[in-house]
């Protein structure tokens, strides 16, 4: 059995900057100006396991991403990790999808590809955390998914069965291919790029695709396509008293342990 | 006008909490709309679970039984309600982001080709006496103190999941609600099966049950690690928490997440240990009694959401911290 595995991976900015990036009340976009990106930590799970499938059964793997000229590091950075080819779909008519848009754009690209078995994403990006893009990814692709995947094991014929994690315990779950699955921390540990794959890399392919290329409909695709709007940014309103202690620590550690006897007693 | 639903989750036979919390708040949105709160509920032999629903909010209950429904099944459950929404367009419906809310939200919402939302803190109506009042949803943003308003002005359903401890349920009231039964079809070739939910217990103290929950964040690196943190708690006897930095660096394992994708909680004391302060960790603990903040930059916007605030280096503040609190035993 050879396998064709897609793994869909995106860039996020670095979680040690979060508290820099702020947002354009104006254009009411992200600024991630200056700040490092890495790829999704989830999404090298999921590589990861694509990885692994490949190495069992024999197969392809290729890495995925919709984002601006800069996520093509993101790609390369998958390419030096394992995965045999990229696609970055990058298109100035992408800019401001939503989750909905973002899955659309995807499957375009991914029906472009041909013909695959396996669609492998993170769980959620680090980021907006919505978890949404996988299972609408696939309902556009038609094919069943199952989320918070901790465990993948192939039956006989063309069927795996996984399981999926709950807040307390999991689900076994049995589904055919082709099939999404988007995958959670406890599946594996990600390997680290070799020096010998990252000389590699250099001589993978990356193709670079826009809409039209793609065919995508202009309606479905960027703002345009998205259904949902940011609307209005405000600062959070915060009653919490504030109080700042700096100093000696055990000086202000017992002036803290004195307010809180007072505080919780209140 | 139309209706306010909640796709109520049950498991095993039992209602989950968030169910009943987001019918609490759909009284409040369909009261301000003047229009009906319904509740969708699936599974096997579940029509005792429908008098809850209804004494909790819902004024009809649209029900779904078949043995093939006893578990959570992605394809059918995404079509049974896909296509009940299609039937009767309710202008909102209300998911709870729990593992499985999360599951069959976004197929939903790509089956009807409309807006979701996810994680929202806070819902409100605007424009409710025109002809297309709006959901406001409110979600944590990036950056600071910052908080995200979204709406879907055009396509309906508007579509939002809550996260479990966010909203508030109502008090039970008798009351008398519809039943109205649904023809349940479920395809014989069922490309996705749930097979068998296995229920396992979780160790250490429940998240969003204690009444002090000291969470741990990135800042923890340079200070060694978790080891301070589990003593912190252990001290007050609390539960040990983490941002979701220190979830991916596998200091703690994911169910100890707090955060706008992780737990939400509401303890009296709330320790946050290392933790800048991004919102999506801070959305987790808005409701707690009381916040304290322990981190090294005097900047970090963990202190607009803190009470008291503790500025240094955490591998000093936190053994003074056992210290003192060890000597005056603070009783929560």
């Amino acid at each position: 059995m050879s396998l064709n595995i897609i793994v869909c991976v995106k860039q996020v900015p670095h979680p040690e900057h979060f508290s820099r990036i702020t947002l354009d009340p104006i254009r009411q976009t992200i600024s991630r100006e200056g700040i490092p990106a890495v790829i999704n930590p989830l999404d090298l799970h999921a590589l990861e396991e694509a990885l692994r499938i490949r190495e069992e059964l024999s197969g392809k793997v290729t890495a995925i991403s919709m984002g601006p000229p800069q996520a093509r590091c993101a790609l390369e950075e998958a390419l030096a990790i394992g995965a045999d080819d990229a696609v970055l779909l990058c298109d100035k008519s992408f800019a401001g999808a939503d989750t909905l848009a973002t899955a659309y754009s995807l499957a375009c690209g991914i029906k472009k590809l041909g013909r695959f078995a396996l669609i492998l994403c993170g769980n959620e990006t680090i980021d907006s955390a919505t978890g949404q893009v996988g299972p609408q990814l696939a309902e556009f692709l038609g094919i069943p998914h199952v989320t918070s995947v901790i465990q993948i094991a192939f039956e006989q014929g063309s069927s795996l069965i996984v399981r999926q994690a709950l807040e307390e315990g999991y689900m076994k779950v049995r589904v055919k291919l082709p099939a999404m699955l988007a995958v959670a921390k406890g599946i594996n540990q990600p390997r680290l790029p070799t020096v010998w794959a990252i000389m590699e890399a250099g001589s993978k392919e990356m193709q670079i695709w826009g809409a039209s290329d793609i065919g995508a409909t202009q309606d479905m695709i960027g703002l345009e396509g998205s259904p949902t709007h940011v609307t209005g940014i405000f600062e959070r309103d915060t009653t919490r008293r504030r109080e700042i202690l700096e100093g000696p620590p055990r000086q202000i550690a017992k002036k803290a342990v004195n307010r809180l006897h007072e505080l919780i007693a209140t | 006008m139309n209706e306010v639903w909640v796709i109520a989750e049950q498991r095993l036979g039992k209602l989950m909490s968030v169910s009943l919390e987001l019918l609490g708040k759909g009284t409040e949105l369909a009261r301000q709309l003047k229009v009906g709160l319904a509740a969708v509920l699936l599974g096997d032999k579940v029509r005792a679970l429908s008098r809850q629903l209804v004494c909790y909010g819902a004024d009809r209950v649209y029900l779904g039984e078949d043995p093939r429904l006893r578990l959570y099944q992605s394809e059918v459950y995404a079509d049974l309600v896909a296509k009940l929404v299609d039937t009767h367009k309710p202008g909102i419906v209300l998911i709870g982001a729990t593992s499985i809310g999360r599951d069959l939200a976004p197929r939903i919402a790509a089956k009807l080709k409309t807006g979701l939302t996810a994680h929202c803190v806070e819902l409100r109506i605007v424009n409710e006496d025109t002809e297309k009042p709006q959901l406001v949803q409110v979600v944590p943003g990036w950056g600071g103190s910052l908080m995200v308003n979204i709406a879907c002005p055009v396509r309906r359903p508007q579509i939002a999941t809550v996260s479990p401890g966010v909203m508030t349920k109502c008090d039970w009231e008798e009351r008398e609600g519809e039943i109205i039964t649904l023809a349940v079809d479920v395809q014989q070739e069922l490309r996705v099966e749930t097979l068998e939910m296995v229920h396992e217990e979780r160790t250490g103290a429940a998240l969003e049950e204690a009444e002090v929950v000291v969470a741990g964040g990135w800042g923890l690196l340079s200070a060694g690690g978790f080891e301070l943190v589990e003593e912190l708690a252990k001290v007050l006897g609390g539960a040990v928490a983490g941002t979701r930095p220190a979830v991916d660096s596998g200091w703690i394992p994911e169910h100890r997440m707090v955060g706008q994708s992780g737990k939400t909680v509401s303890p009296k004391l709330f320790i946050s240990v290392g933790a800048s302060g991004a919102p999506q960790f801070t959305a987790g603990f808005l409701k707690a009694k009381v916040v304290l903040a322990i981190d090294q930059n005097p900047n970090a916007p963990i202190f607009d959401v803190a009470d008291i605030g503790l500025v240094g280096d955490l591998c000093d503040i936190l053994p003074c911290l056992v210290t003192e609190l060890k000597e005056t035993g603070l009783r929560i």
